[in-house]
């Protein structure tokens, strides 16, 4: 017990100690980086599907969009904003929204698939508009070169390069896009939410968006080859890591090398 | 004087004591005493030291193998099979055996130098930068020699010396000037242009289609290169530095065109430069329901409804638009070139503005 | 003589083959004498003398790797398809040097670890200098006869963020890309010469076809001779100066203490070498740096969202973001006689930059100034002695900082949750507040830390030790220091201030009159150091009981 008592004292203690904090930071990030399938679905609504709907509609978003969903000063109408609208905002949470802001945050899901389902059922019904996308699309097999190519003129200058996210104006911001399945990011691209631009399929075709998500999924799945990513967010993580692990690590054994022994 | 208490809190700011020169200091103990170490006085620490180095440079030695492992068992390269995991993993064990191999032998030594080798602190005397004995001599010889040349008896020599020295390098500085052509008004002058009277597609960056005005839905934002830039072999990325546009569509509604450019859009269908005038960043994000275009280099925010005026940020131009119509096929076009030069602003801009208008 | 007295003494004959080799050597270029005057050469022990030997470190790890990409790196900006073995840019156009970056990266064994050290290492360097002249300025190690030394040192970190930029672009992947049209734009602005700047540095408009090339051979020759030429003259400097040294007892202008070269030092600095060596390789290990597989090949039409610098060029970067283009309808881009003067970005580009190196340069020559000190200085100042430095210091590195923090305002903003907006205007107003803050924060700071010494020397520790006197008060007892423990907390110098005095015609200048008023601003609140006279009057007050505190100072040392 002494002894240990002894070691922990030990000048080679504080730098054994942030060596391991060191590989298990490293260790972590690798292990973060999980996989996430894509979901396929259907865009073969029953008659009930949009019944349901509607139900559920008047319930839980009338207040805002109005009845029959023509909109209100609380929120635009969802005429025509199609089933692929209603699956990404319902989706991922961001609708029924919480309260007013710069943008509408993703949050725990609220309704389950199949109220979901129904709901976009209801809202496709009131007008033509974007459907959920075919299965066929997200199967994450398309051409990742092109699509990183398409990636980086399109969405990269928001989503940063490696998808890592970015600031907007005033309090808004693109966000991050591991961790979202192929299906949401297509429907994002057809339907432009919040601020996002709409990326419709004359501007970017359904082969290219494929390509897109095969391209995310990629890099996504494979993680950096240099180790941790340190969040993909390019050179100010790089300067901050090097200034507090790098050099702490370094003051550290230097600390230890001028210390006299005991 | 004296007062134990001059600088308590009690007293701010200026703490008054006695003159330095008068008030005795506290004289230097010297040296603290010597304390010995463990290893000094016990055999067995001494012995332990000694192992505990072996052993850390026994760990550099397994680090060396570490990395040789790493390297020989695992491929890269065409053919190999080789994923981004396996990368992954070579390069955490190339440098991992590196870090073992450098940590073990650094550590070793150190740990040597301060448990086993002796730690007598030691007083050495400074000696002075500078003797006054020396700057004399050098002083002497300085003259010495300034006089034996004559170059002071000569001013002839000295004269015509200081002049070639003077001339001599100008031809350095006359072949840096091929470093480059002249600036001449390739800055005023985009791939936009029509060429032969005709008017230039708007396409598809990357891969170069043309765009139909029934393509553009509100709220799209579409990248864009001019038709034939794909095609270029020569200075492809200056011309396409120069010439890429963002379009957009938003309710004709919300645009306040200014006398004179009512047409340069159409059905609030717009084209903008989509290099920022502040350094020449893209550009390119678009809020499609605030109509902003933001620079992520540095911020600069535009105002989409107000002909792109600065709203935020370092830029202080509105960015460049590019008059835009539709051609016989419904395709866009772009009916002129830019009616300023694109991107940052430098010295002889405002000469290239007026030379594009006039 | 001396001829004759050389042929009769016995020429000594080694006795091992390996001495006879030595002795060959020695006999022919004089190592004797280099070792004797070397050998147990003493150098001062501290942790934080330590960073210089990293920059020295880091410097020679980066020639080592670099040297290994050189072999493989093509600086070429021709056109190419890839084919390599990386998927996601498999047949995407891009210059010869981005395609080989990627090689290197991919196809090579242990190209990306060599990539990886090459980067860690720069950002190591350049870090390791600036931490180092900052433990220079705050001990005032720059003072007599090492003003010279401190500008060779500042020269240095230049050069260092000159070889980090040209290399930071030479992948030509996007985000350097970006960065280098950045410096295109700021090249731009500079009234008068700056388009043909622009043309010749590109050889015509940007990006061109020759800038990474032209840029490589600055990175691979040009700059690394400099840094090794201005390295060379550093550590002569060092060596005739020899080291500065922590006060302490046994310490003064007049020795060096520490431990000799051979063998304790030299072991500990080389054995640092391997140890700077091992972190580089660990942080290369296990953290990606630069991926620029992420950013793509240069192209002018797409940007990555968070495109910034390296961190030493950021502080520029941040300037400029901070810079309003328009005030109100005040428009900072202007024409005068038909000319652009593009002041929103030439200002932000060049005034804090030239300040901040302006002021680091001169501080040595106008402390010299102020002070009237022409003494040689081998003891360092404790940084809390010299509380106007300290302040004047830590408002420079403030100002730095907030410059520093703009350049990463959007991912501020959004790791925080905050309008990237509200993040610039905040930091606009720190940029001017910030520093005057921390100037009279650190001086308080200081001079209470000097009177904390100043008591401590007086009165002992506390102890934490409360004892109730038989009168019933209860006093904290006070431990007293021994001599050489209280040394260190007196043998310091503490300058008054410096009253204008008439040249040789009884006038006072005016600029002696400014010289006056910043000597009176340096050493108006000063804390002096305590004397054995108050140490004796201390002693006495409380009679034989030195360790025991009357009530009233005990309310002015715990309040």
């Amino acid at each position: 017990m002494k002894a240990l008592s002894q070691k922990r004292r030990h000048p080679l203690a504080a730098i054994a100690l942030l060596l391991m904090g060191l590989l298990v930071t490293g260790g972590l990030y690798a292990v973060a980086t999980t996989m996430n399938q894509a979901k396929a679905s259907t865009t073969n609504f029953t008659e009930q599907d949009t019944e349901e709907g509607g139900k559920l509609f008047a319930a839980n978003c009338a207040t805002c969009h109005g009845m029959g969903a023509g909109g209100t000063q609380d929120g635009p109408s969802l005429v025509g904003v199609g089933a692929a609208s209603v699956d990404f905002q319902v989706g991922t949470g961001r609708m029924p929204m919480q309260m007013n802001g710069p943008q509408a945050q993703e949050k725990p899901v609220q309704f389950n698939e199949e109220q979901t389902r129904q709901l976009a059922a209801y809202v496709a019904s009131l007008g033509p508009g974007p459907s959920i996308p075919e299965a066929g699309l997200l199967d994450e097999k398309g051409n990742a070169a092109e699509g990183g190519e398409l990636f980086r003129v399109n969405c990269a200058m928001c989503h940063n390069a490696a998808a890592a996210g970015g600031a907007l104006t005033r309090g808004k911001y693109a966000p991050p896009l591991a961790g979202v399945s192929g299906q949401h990011i297509y429907e994002a691209m057809a339907t432009g939410p919040q601020n996002m631009p709409v990326f419709n399929d004359a501007n970017i075709s359904p082969e290219g968006k494929r390509d897109i998500i095969t391209y995310l999924k990629q890099i996504e799945n494979n993680g950096s080859p240099g180790g941790a990513d340190l969040g993909a967010l390019g050179p100010v993580a790089e300067g901050l890591f090097v200034w507090i692990a790098g050099l702490g690590v370094i003051i550290a054994f230097t600390i230890w090398l001028t210390s006299r022994t005991s | 004087m004296g007062n134990h208490s001059d600088g308590s809190p009690n007293h701010s700011g200026t703490v008054a004591t006695a003159g330095q020169n008068e008030v005795e200091k506290f004289q230097d103990p010297g040296l603290p005493p010597h304390r010995l170490r463990l290893a000094d006085t016990d055999p067995r620490a001494a012995k332990r030291a000694e192992r505990q180095v072996a052993l850390l440079f026994g760990l550099s030695v397994v680090g060396t193998f570490i990395f040789l492992v790493a390297y020989f068992v695992i491929d890269l390269g065409e053919g190999s099979g080789a994923t981004i995991a396996d990368i992954r993993l070579q390069n955490a064990l190339l440098g991992l055996g590196t870090a073992f191999a450098m940590l073990g032998i650094g550590t070793g030594i150190v740990h040597w130098a301060k448990a086993l080798m002796p730690d007598h602190e030691v007083s050495e005397e400074r000696h002075a930068v500078r003797y006054e004995e020396d700057r004399q001599a050098a002083v002497r010889i300085v003259d010495d020699i300034v006089e034996e040349t004559g170059i002071k008896r000569r001013p002839l020599i000295r004269n015509t010396l200081l002049g070639a020295v003077a001339l001599a390098p100008l031809p350095a500085i006359a072949i840096f000037g091929d470093l480059g052509p002249r600036p001449d008004k390739a800055l005023a002058h985009t791939m936009w242009a029509p060429e032969d009277g005709k008017l230039k597609r708007l396409t598809r960056d990357p891969d170069g289609t043309p765009i139909k005005a029934s393509d553009v839905t509100i709220g799209s934002a579409f990248h864009v290169i001019p038709e034939g830039l794909n095609e270029l072999h020569e200075g492809k990325l200056n011309e396409k530095a120069k010439a890429v546009v963002l379009l957009m569509r938003l309710d004709p509604e919300s645009l306040n065109p200014s006398p004179g450019r009512e047409d340069w859009g159409y059905n609030g269908i717009v084209a903008y430069s989509k290099i920022c005038t502040h350094v020449g960043c893209p550009v390119a994000l678009y809020e499609q329901q605030t109509h902003h275009l933001l620079c992520p280099c540095h911020q600069s925010t535009f105002d989409l409804t107000k002909e792109c005026k600065v709203i935020f940020g370092p830029a202080s131009r509105p960015l460049p638009q590019l008059p835009i119509a539709v051609d016989d096929e419904g395709y866009l076009v772009a009916t002129s070139d830019f009616n300023e030069p694109v991107g940052p602003s430098y010295w002889e801009r405002d000469e290239h503005e007026r030379s594009i208008n006039s | 003589m001396s001829a004759a007295s050389t042929a009769e003494a016995p020429a000594y004959v080694a006795k091992t083959k390996a001495g006879r080799i030595t002795d060959f050597v020695d006999e022919r270029v004089g190592g004797s004498g280099i070792l004797r005057e070397f050998g147990r050469k003493v150098f001062p022990d501290h942790w934080s003398f330590m960073f210089g030997e990293v920059a020295l470190y880091s410097f020679v790890i980066l020639l080592l790797s670099g040297t290994f990409l050189t072999f493989f790196f093509d600086p070429s900006m021709a056109e190419t398809h890839y084919d390599g073995s990386f998927t996601g840019l498999q047949n995407v156009e891009m210059s010869v040097a981005y395609s080989s970056s990627l090689d290197i990266s991919f196809d090579v064994r242990g190209g990306l670890f060599m990539r990886q050290v090459h980067h860690w290492a720069a950002l190591l360097f350049v870090a390791s200098i600036a931490v180092h002249m900052l433990r220079v300025f705050f001990t005032g190690a720059f003072r007599k006869p090492r003003e010279l030394n401190w500008v060779v040192g500042g020269v240095l970190l230049i050069l260092a963020m000159a070889a980090g930029f040209t290399g930071y672009s030479l992948p030509d992947d996007l985000l350097s890309g970006n960065g280098l049209r950045i410096i295109d734009g700021v090249i731009k602005s500079i009234p008068v010469i700056g388009t043909y700047i622009s043309f010749f540095l590109f050889g015509g408009e940007f990006p061109g076809t020759v800038i990474i090339g032209r840029l490589y051979m600055l990175h691979i020759l040009l700059v690394p001779a400099l840094i090794l030429l201005m390295i060379v003259l550093h550590l002569f400097m060092v060596v005739v100066h020899k080291h500065t040294q922590y006060p302490g007892p046994g310490r003064n202008d007049g020795n060096v203490v520490g431990y000799p070269l051979g063998p304790v030092y030299a072991a500990k600095a080389g054995g640092f070498f391997f140890i700077v060596f091992g972190v580089i390789a660990l942080m290369a290990a296990f953290f990606t740096i630069n991926p620029i597989w992420n950013y793509g090949p240069y192209d002018p039409s797409p940007v990555s969202a968070g495109t910034q610098p390296d961190w030493y060029i950021g502080f520029v970067d941040g300037a400029l973001r901070l810079m309003p283009g328009v005030i109100g309808d005040f428009h900072f881009e202007y024409v005068i006689f038909g000319y652009v003067l593009t002041l929103n970005v030439l200002l932000p580009a060049l005034v804090p930059a030239g300040i901040l190196f302006t002021v680091m340069f001169m501080y040595p020559w106008i402390e010299r100034w102020i002070t009237k000190d022409n003494r040689e200085h081998h003891v360092l100042d404790r940084p809390r002695n010299a509380p106007t430095r300290t302040a004047i210091g830590m408002a420079g590195f403030t100002w730095y900082c907030v410059m520093w923090a703009a350049a990463g305002s959007d991912l501020i903003a959004t790791h925080f949750n905050v309008s990237l907006n509200d993040v610039t205007y905040w930091l606009r107003a720190l940029f001017f507040i910030g520093p005057v803050l921390a100037f009279i924060v650190t001086k308080r700071v200081a001079l209470a830390l000097q009177r904390k010494d100043r008591e401590i020397a007086l009165h002992g520790r506390e102890t934490g030790r409360i004892v109730r006197l038989p009168h019933g008060e209860f006093i904290e007892v006070h431990a007293p220091l021994d001599e050489y423990k209280r040394y260190k907390l007196v043998g310091f110098e503490s300058p008054a201030p410096l009253p204008a005095v008439p040249n040789e015609h009884g006038i006072v200048t005016r600029k002696e009159k400014r010289r006056a008023a910043l000597s009176k601003l340096f050493f108006e609140d000063r804390v002096a150091p305590a004397t054995p006279a108050e140490l004796e009057a201390a002693h006495g007050h409380h009679g034989p009981h030195e360790a025991v505190e009357a009530a009233d100072e005990q309310r002015s040392l715990t309040h």
